[in-house]
């Protein structure tokens, strides 16, 4: 009988570990999946169009894991934008060139008469100048970033071409404040002149400066008043935008910076643009238009025939047109 | 050629951080700059994931699109550089990179950027291999030496896989078939346009 209890032991214990061994080999029918729980990527992309987690980080920007967005913004910036700007700018010097050959410049009807008034101040035109310059600085290094690759790099080289955008970009920084304070200043000086009035209606009606009879105006007519709420309502956008793109991710998101840089070059370029258009009736396209922002004064029949209601209250008001006085200074008798 | 890609298991990462780690040590990346960095979705939560994420070396390159002075490259294993010489700083890479890979040292007034830092693939950049210049700009060069990046050589469970697009590809998949689940290569198909078909 002990003979068999020693070997019944045995046999028991082989038993035991037989079967012990057979419950952990895992039968094929039994797949256990601890992550089917789990989010999977397409499902989140579908949900949010990004995929954010936790991260250990204190920068909140890296517990982004994935934003697809910016391949669509990249298309966006590097595609259409790029398109209309462009052809925006190239459109308006077409425009430009052709308004000048075909049309002509705009003339004094009745010629000089050699008297002058008063037409913008010391201030005015300060003003104006440094929106200007800082315009055509601000306006070159945008240029620079969107098409400057293309156009200006193989020229170049890249060691002059980093070079050129890198101050490009300071420049751009530091001149956004001058040009903010100008388009403000602008906006204050000359509110008062720039309301839509019925008399503007009337002069676009009848064509404006290149009408068979010239329509009366104060002293902005309706195309100026045009250009002057593109320039403000344009530089608040760009100035706004800016300072967004300026101050990175200190008001809003990666999304917010992405729709900031779109509304800025797309507003910057259409911008550019429309001051091309605003040059050239200031310099060739309309004679003695110039001199009222260098000088300040313009002449008799020039203010008669382009902005005669201007013209009748300035007069009435004592800013009569009388000669220059001489270069010199002195007074000399005819020969 | 090879064409170099990383793929992260995201069922196997376990948060612990090596790879970051290893990045930083290795290219001694400044305090602020995360070249390599670990997600968790779901933390806490039933179903919690982890994926580790640095630059995907994608093809046609967003961040070297949008770059308005042409900085970036590919190299012929498809990982994408940059010549820190000839970035401005501008951020347009950032806002483009769908995974956040672009860094930017502070180093200016206003929010000024300092110049872009990723992941190198540890391929380093355009200076001459395995030159000090190249390792104070872009850290160490790898590749070069014909060694793998140090993320994936660390990762402790082998989640993150890194090399030739067919080898870990290949890789994944028989994990997959062998346990019976995965979640997919994430952002592959944000990368490269492709997917591990499981």
């Amino acid at each position: 009988m002990a003979f068999l209890f020693r070997y019944l032991r045995l046999i028991v214990g082989a038993w035991v570990l037989v079967s012990m061994a057979m419950a952990a080999t895992p039968s094929g029918a039994q797949h256990i999946n601890p992550t089917a729980e789990s989010v999977k990527e397409d499902q989140l992309l579908k949900q949010t169009k990004r995929v954010v987690g936790e991260c250990t980080l204190p920068d909140r920007k890296a517990c982004t894991l994935e934003q697809p967005r910016g391949r669509d913004w990249r298309g966006w910036y590097q595609g259409a934008l790029r398109w209309i700007g462009g052809l925006a700018i190239l459109g308006m010097i077409a425009v430009v060139i052709a308004f000048y050959f075909i049309r002509g410049p705009v003339r004094i009807e009745h010629g000089r008469t050699g008297r002058v008034m008063r037409r913008f101040g010391g201030f005015e035109r300060f003003v104006h100048w440094m929106a200007t310059v800082c315009f055509i600085i601000l306006a070159l290094s945008g240029l620079n970033l969107t098409f400057g690759k293309a156009l200006l790099l193989p020229v170049i080289g890249p060691e002059a071409f980093t070079a050129i955008s890198r101050w490009g970009k300071y420049a751009h920084n530091y001149l956004s404040f001058p040009f903010t304070l100008g388009v403000i200043l602008i906006f204050l000086m000359w509110i008062r002149w720039n309301l839509p009035s019925r008399i503007d209606l009337q002069w676009m009606m009848e064509g404006g400066g290149f009408g068979k009879k010239h329509p009366p105006a104060d002293l902005f007519n309706a195309g100026q008043k045009s250009i002057y709420w593109v320039v403000v309502l344009g530089g608040a956008l760009v100035a706004a935008t800016g300072y967004v793109l300026m101050l990175p991710f200190w008001v809003t998101g990666i999304v917010g910076m992405q729709i900031a840089h779109l509304v800025h070059a797309m507003v910057a370029l259409l911008y550019i643009a429309a001051m091309i258009f605003h040059v050239y009736m200031g310099t060739v396209g309309e004679e003695g238009a110039f001199e009222g922002m260098w000088d300040g004064t313009v002449d008799e029949n020039w203010g008669k025939q382009h902005h005669s209601i201007w013209y009748e209250r300035e007069v009435g008001k004592g800013n009569s047109p009388t000669l220059p006085p001489p270069p010199d200074g002195k007074a000399q008798p005819a020969e | 050629m090879a064409r170099m890609k990383f793929l992260c298991d995201a069922d196997r990462c376990i948060e612990c951080n090596a790879c970051v780690t290893a990045c930083k040590n290795e290219h001694e990346v400044p305090w602020g700059i995360n070249r390599r960095r670990v997600v968790t979705i779901n933390d806490g939560k039933p179903g919690e994931r982890s994926v580790s994420m640095a630059c995907m070396h994608c093809t046609d390159a967003p961040c070297a699109a949008v770059c308005p002075v042409n900085c970036f490259y590919t190299t012929a294993d498809a990982v994408v550089l940059h010549s820190k010489d000839l970035c401005i700083g501008c951020g347009y890479c950032f806002y483009a990179c769908p995974f956040g890979a672009p860094q930017y040292p502070r180093v200016g007034n206003f929010g000024s950027r300092g110049k872009m830092d990723k992941c190198t693939f540890c391929a380093g950049g355009p200076e001459a291999d395995n030159t000090q210049a190249e390792f104070v700009k872009y850290g160490a060069n790898r590749l070069a030496e014909g060694k793998l990046p140090l993320c994936a050589e660390m990762c402790s469970t082998k989640s993150l896989l890194a090399g030739d697009s067919e080898i870990i590809a290949d890789i994944y998949k028989q994990r997959v078939v062998k346990r019976g689940y995965g979640s997919g290569a994430w952002g592959w198909r944000t990368a490269y346009r492709e997917t591990v078909a499981l």
